[in-house]
C-alpha cells in the first residue's frame, strides 16, 4: 500500500516537474565562469539551498506564506548545470501560476544571486528577465566637474594674459615719453653747444634713422 | 641686384618690429605640430592597410619626394623672404595674385571651423574618460529596465555612445534638430583654449608648442610599447605591413598617396608661410623643409605601428569572443558541462554535432568567425577614433588610463594644427591692418576666435556631423589643390625662377639644385593638376550621397546611403568655389583699379612723369613688373 502511494506521489511529482511543463522554469548556472578556481560542485546540498531560496521568495508573496521547501520540485539536472523547477501548492497537486513565481523571483533575484556567489549573467532563469541595475547616475556627472575645472583655469589664464598685456603696453607708453624728454634735453644742449649733428643720433637710445641707412646702401652697388 | 639685403617693408609699415621666434626649436616644433595632425593617426594607417600594406609606401615616398617637399619648400621660402602672411606675400609677388592669399585666408577660416569641432568632440570624450567603468562600455537599460535600449542593442554600446549620446544625430541632413548643449560648451572650451594659446601670436604659441607638439610622441611611444605586448598585436602588424605589390596597378592608390601627402603636410593653408615669416631672413629653409616633411612621414609610420598593434589586439579579442559565443550556444543547447569545449576543439565538435543533430544545430545563431574578417574591419577618420579605438581600449586592463592618454594625445594633436590654421588667418589680418593700430593684438585674436566659435555652432546641431563631412570633402580638398597649384605656378612663373633662386641663395647660402628647379617648374604643377582633375572626376562621378545613421533602416546598423537634397548640393558647389573665387575677383579688382588710375592721371596731368604713384605706393619696389631688374 505504502509503495503504491510512494509511486503515485513520485508519478505526480514527475508529471508536475518536466521540461516544458506548465508553470515550470529552466534554470542555468555557470559556476565555473563566475568563480574560476573557487567553483564549488553542484550537489544535492546546493539543490536544497536552491529550493530554500525559491521557497523563501514565495513566502514573501501575500497568500503564499505557507510555502515549504518540499513544495519546490527540481528535475532534469544536467552537467551544464541546468535544471527545471516548479512550485506546487500545499496540496502538492497543482503548480503555482507562473506569473506569481516570476514576480517573486524577480523581486528577490539579488538575494538568490548572493546565496550562490553568482550574478544575473551566471544564474539565469530562462523566461524570467532580470531587472537591470539602474544606471549609476551621480547627481552631477563627472565630466561636468572636470569641464568646470578646466574651463575656469583657461578663463583665469586668459584674464592674466590680457591683463599682463595691458600692463606691458602701459609701461611701453611711459618709456617713450621719458626718452622724448631726454631727446628734447639733448637737442637743447646741441643748440647751446652747437655740437656735431651725428651726436644726437647716437644719444637717441640707439635708434637708426632708416632714411639715412637706405640711401647709403643705394649708393654702394654703383 | 635691385633688392637691398634688408628691405623689410613690413617693419617700417607696422612701426614696430615683427615678432620673432625665441629659438629655432620653437619654429620647427610649430611647423611639425601644424603638419602632424589627426590625419597622421587616423588616415595614414587606414590607407596603408587598404592599399597593400608595405607596398603603399612606394607611391607615398614618390609623392613625398616629387610633390610634398618641393611645395613645402616654396611655402617656407616665400614666407621667410617676404616676411608677411599669405595676403601680404601674394600682394608682394604680384598684385594680380593677391586673390591667392585671400583664398588661403578664407580657406583656413572654413577649415578652422570644422577642425575645432572635431577637437571639441575629442575633448568631450576626454572628459568622459575620467570614470570607471567607461560610459561607452555598456548599453543603458531601457525604461522598464528589462533589457537594453533597442538602438544600442542593435548596434553596439560604442556606436550608441558616439551616435546617440554624443552627436544625437538625426536620420537625415534635412532634419537639423536642435543644438546639443554639451557639444556647444565643449566647443566653447576648445575655442577658449585655442584663444589662450594664440592670444599674443607666436609669443604664446611658442611656449605652448613644446607641450602640444611633443606630448603626442610620448603617448604614441607608450601605446606602442603597450600595444606590442598585447596578445594578437603581431597579427595586426603582419596584416598591416604584408606588401601586396599587385595593388600598385590600381591608379587609385597613386591618387590617394599623392592626396595624403598633400593634406598631411597642411600645404596651401598659409600657416607655414605665416610661421616662416617670423623667422630671421638668413635661415636655411631648405633643410627645414626636408626635415619637417621627413618627420611628418616618420610620425605617420610610427603612429600606424602603434595603431595597428592595438587594432590587431582588438581583432583577436573580437575573434575569440565570437568563438566563445558560438561555444556557449552549443553548450547551452546540448547541456554540456561548462568550459568543456576549448577554442581549438570547436571546429571538430561542431562538425560532430552537425552530423548527429543537424536540426538542432541549424536553429542556433552560430556566426562564422574568421580572424581576417575582424582584421579587415578597419576604419578611418572619426570612425576609427571614436568607435573602433574606444572599443579596443575597453578590453585593455586599466581602460580609463588608456582612454585618457589616447584622447589627450588627439586633443594636443588637434590643438597644434589649430595654432597653424588660426595663425594663417590672423597673421595676414595683422599685416593688412584690418583694425586700427591702437587696437591690441589680443583684441583681434579674440575677435577672430569669437567669430569662428559663433560660426561653428552650426556643427553642434544634430545634423552637424553630416555638414562636417561636406566641409571636409568639398571646402577643403579641391580648394587646397587649386591654391597649391596657383602657389607653385605663381612663384615659378610670375615671381620668376631666377629671382626665387637668387633669394634662396641669399637666405641659405647655396643655389637650389636641379632637383628643386625641375620639380618646381614641371613635376609638381603637373602632379597637382593631375590630382585635381582626377579628384573632380571621382567626386562627381556618382551622384553626391552621404551615409546616414538611421535606427529605422532595415539593414541597421549599416548606414543608409542617401542622396543630398538640391539645396545641400548647391551649398557643396558654393563651398568648393568660394575660396578660389577670390583669385579672379582680386585680379579683376586690381585691373580695374589700375585702369581707373591711369585714366584719372592721364586726364589730370597728360604731360608729366608716367609714374606719379611712386610716392603713394611704397611697395612698388617689390612688384616684379617694375623695370628695376
Amino acid at each position: 500500500m505504502l509503495w503504491l502511494l510512494f509511486f503515485l506521489v513520485t508519478a505526480i511529482h514527475a508529471e508536475l516537474c518536466q521540461p516544458g511543463a506548465e508553470n515550470a522554469f529552466k534554470v542555468r548556472l555557470s559556476i565555473r565562469t563566475a568563480l574560476g578556481d573557487k567553483a564549488y560542485a553542484w550537489d544535492t546540498n546546493e539543490e536544497y539551498l536552491f529550493k530554500a531560496m525559491v521557497a523563501f521568495s514565495m513566502r514573501k508573496v501575500p497568500n503564499r506564506e505557507a510555502t515549504e521547501i518540499s513544495h519546490v520540485l527540481l528535475c532534469n539536472v544536467t552537467q551544464r548545470v541546468s535544471f527545471w523547477f516548479v512550485v506546487t501548492d500545499p496540496s502538492k497537486n497543482h503548480t503555482l501560476p507562473a506569473v506569481e513565481v516570476q514576480s517573486a523571483i524577480r523581486t528577490n533575484k539579488n538575494r538568490i544571486n548572493n546565496a550562490f556567489f553568482l550574478n544575473d549573467q551566471t544564474l539565469e532563469f530562462l523566461k524570467i528577465p532580470s531587472t537591470l541595475a539602474p544606471p549609476m547616475d551621480p547627481s552631477v556627472p563627472i565630466w561636468i566637474i572636470i569641464f568646470g575645472v578646466i574651463f575656469c583655469i583657461v578663463i583665469v589664464a586668459i584674464t592674466l594674459l590680457i591683463l599682463s598685456g595691458i600692463w606691458q603696453r602701459r609701461r611701453k607708453n611711459k618709456e617713450p615719453s621719458e626718452v622724448d624728454d631726454a631727446e628734447d634735453k639733448c637737442e637743447n644742449m646741441i643748440t647751446i653747444e652747437n655740437g656735431i649733428p651725428s651726436d644726437p643720433l647716437d644719444m637717441k637710445g640707439g635708434h637708426i634713422n632708416d632714411a639715412f641707412m637706405t640711401e647709403d646702401e643705394r649708393l654702394t652697388p654703383l | 641686384m635691385a633688392h637691398a639685403p634688408e628691405p623689410d617693408p613690413a617693419a617700417s609699415d607696422l612701426g614696430d618690429e615683427r615678432p620673432k621666434w625665441d629659438n629655432k626649436a620653437q619654429y620647427l616644433l610649430s611647423c611639425i605640430g601644424f603638419a602632424v595632425g589627426l590625419g597622421n593617426i587616423w588616415r595614414f594607417p587606414y590607407l596603408c592597410q587598404t592599399y597593400g600594406g608595405g607596398a603603399f609606401l612606394i607611391p607615398y615616398v614618390i609623392a613625398l619626394v616629387f610633390e610634398g617637399i618641393p611645395i613645402f619648400h616654396v611655402e617656407l621660402a616665400i614666407g621667410q623672404r617676404l616676411r608677411k602672411g599669405s595676403v601680404g606675400v601674394w600682394t608682394a609677388i604680384s598684385p594680380y595674385l593677391s586673390g591667392v592669399g585671400l583664398g588661403c585666408v578664407t580657406l583656413s577660416f572654413l577649415i578652422s571651423l570644422y577642425y575645432n569641432t572635431i577637437v571639441a568632440w575629442v575633448l568631450w570624450y576626454l572628459l568622459n574618460s575620467f570614470q570607471h567603468p567607461l560610459p561607452w562600455s555598456s548599453c543603458p537599460p531601457d525604461l522598464n529596465r528589462t533589457g537594453f535600449v533597442e538602438e544600442c542593442q542593435g548596434s553596439s554600446a560604442v556606436s550608441y555612445f558616439w551616435y546617440r549620446q554624443t552627436l544625437n544625430i538625426t536620420a537625415d541632413i534635412n532634419d537639423s534638430g536642435s543644438i546639443q548643449w554639451w557639444l556647444l560648451i565643449c566647443l566653447a572650451a576648445s575655442w577658449a583654449v585655442v584663444y589662450m594659446c594664440v592670444i599674443r601670436g607666436i609669443e604664446t604659441t611658442g611656449k605652448v608648442i613644446y607641450f602640444t607638439a611633443l606630448f603626442p610622441y610620448l603617448v604614441l611611444t607608450i601605446f606602442l610599447i603597450r600595444g606590442l605586448t598585447l596578445p594578437g598585436a603581431t597579427k595586426g602588424l603582419i596584416y598591416l605591413f604584408t606588401p601586396n605589390m599587385h595593388i600598385l596597378q590600381n591608379p587609385r592608390v597613386w591618387l590617394d598617396a599623392a592626396t595624403q601627402i598633400f593634406f598631411s603636410l597642411s600645404l596651401a593653408f598659409g600657416g607655414h608661410i605665416a610661421f616662416a615669416s617670423y623667422n630671421s631672413p638668413r635661415n636655411d629653409c631648405q633643410k627645414d623643409a626636408v626635415a619637417i616633411a621627413l618627420v611628418n612621414s616618420m610620425t605617420s609610420l610610427y603612429a600606424s605601428i602603434a595603431v595597428f598593434s592595438v587594432l590587431g589586439f582588438k581583432a583577436t579579442n573580437d575573434y575569440e569572443h565570437c568563438l566563445d559565443r558560438n561555444i556557449l550556444s552549443l553548450i547551452n543547447e546540448f547541456d554540456f558541462p561548462e568550459q568543456s569545449i576549448s577554442r581549438d576543439d570547436y571546429p571538430a565538435v561542431l562538425m560532430h554535432l552537425n552530423a548527429t543533430w543537424p536540426k538542432r544545430v541549424a536553429q542556433l545563431p552560430l556566426k562564422a568567425c574568421l580572424l581576417e574578417d575582424f582584421l579587415d574591419k578597419s576604419a578611418s577618420g572619426p570612425g576609427l577614433a571614436f568607435v573602433v579605438f574606444t572599443e579596443a581600449v575597453l578590453h585593455m586592463p586599466g581602460a580609463p588610463v588608456w582612454a585618457v592618454l589616447f584622447f589627450g594625445m588627439l586633443f594636443t594633436l588637434g590643438l597644434s594644427t589649430m595654432f597653424g590654421t588660426v595663425e594663417a588667418v590672423i597673421t595676414p589680418l595683422l599685416d593688412v591692418g584690418v583694425l586700427p593700430r591702437w587696437v591690441p593684438k589680443e583684441a583681434l585674436t579674440g575677435l577672430v576666435c569669437l567669430v569662428c566659435f559663433l560660426s561653428a555652432t552650426c556643427f553642434t546641431l544634430q545634423s552637424g556631423n553630416y555638414w562636417l563631412e561636406i566641409f571636409d570633402n568639398f571646402a577643403a580638398s579641391l580648394n587646397l589643390l587649386m591654391l597649391a597649384f596657383l602657389e607653385v605656378v605663381g612663384v615659378v612663373y610670375v615671381y620668376g625662377m631666377k629671382r626665387f633662386c637668387d633669394d634662396i641663395a641669399w637666405m641659405t647660402g647655396r643655389r637650389p639644385s636641379p632637383y628643386w628647379r625641375l620639380t618646381w617648374r614641371v613635376v609638381s604643377p603637373l602632379l597637382l593638376l593631375t590630382i585635381f582633375v582626377a579628384y573632380i572626376i571621382l567626386l562627381f562621378w556618382k551622384p553626391l550621397s552621404y551615409k546616414a545613421w538611421n535606427p529605422k533602416y532595415e539593414l541597421f546598423p549599416s548606414r543608409q546611403e542617401k542622396l543630398y537634397p538640391g539645396w545641400v548640393r548647391a551649398a557643396c558647389v558654393l563651398l568648393s568655389l568660394l575660396p578660389v573665387l577670390w583669385v579672379p575677383v582680386a585680379a579683376l579688382a586690381q585691373l580695374l583699379t589700375r585702369q581707373r588710375r591711369t585714366w584719372r592721371d592721364r586726364d589730370a596731368r597728360p604731360d608729366t612723369d608716367r609714374r606719379p604713384d611712386r610716392d603713394r605706393r611704397p611697395d612698388t619696389d617689390t612688384c616684379p613688373d617694375t623695370d628695376t631688374r
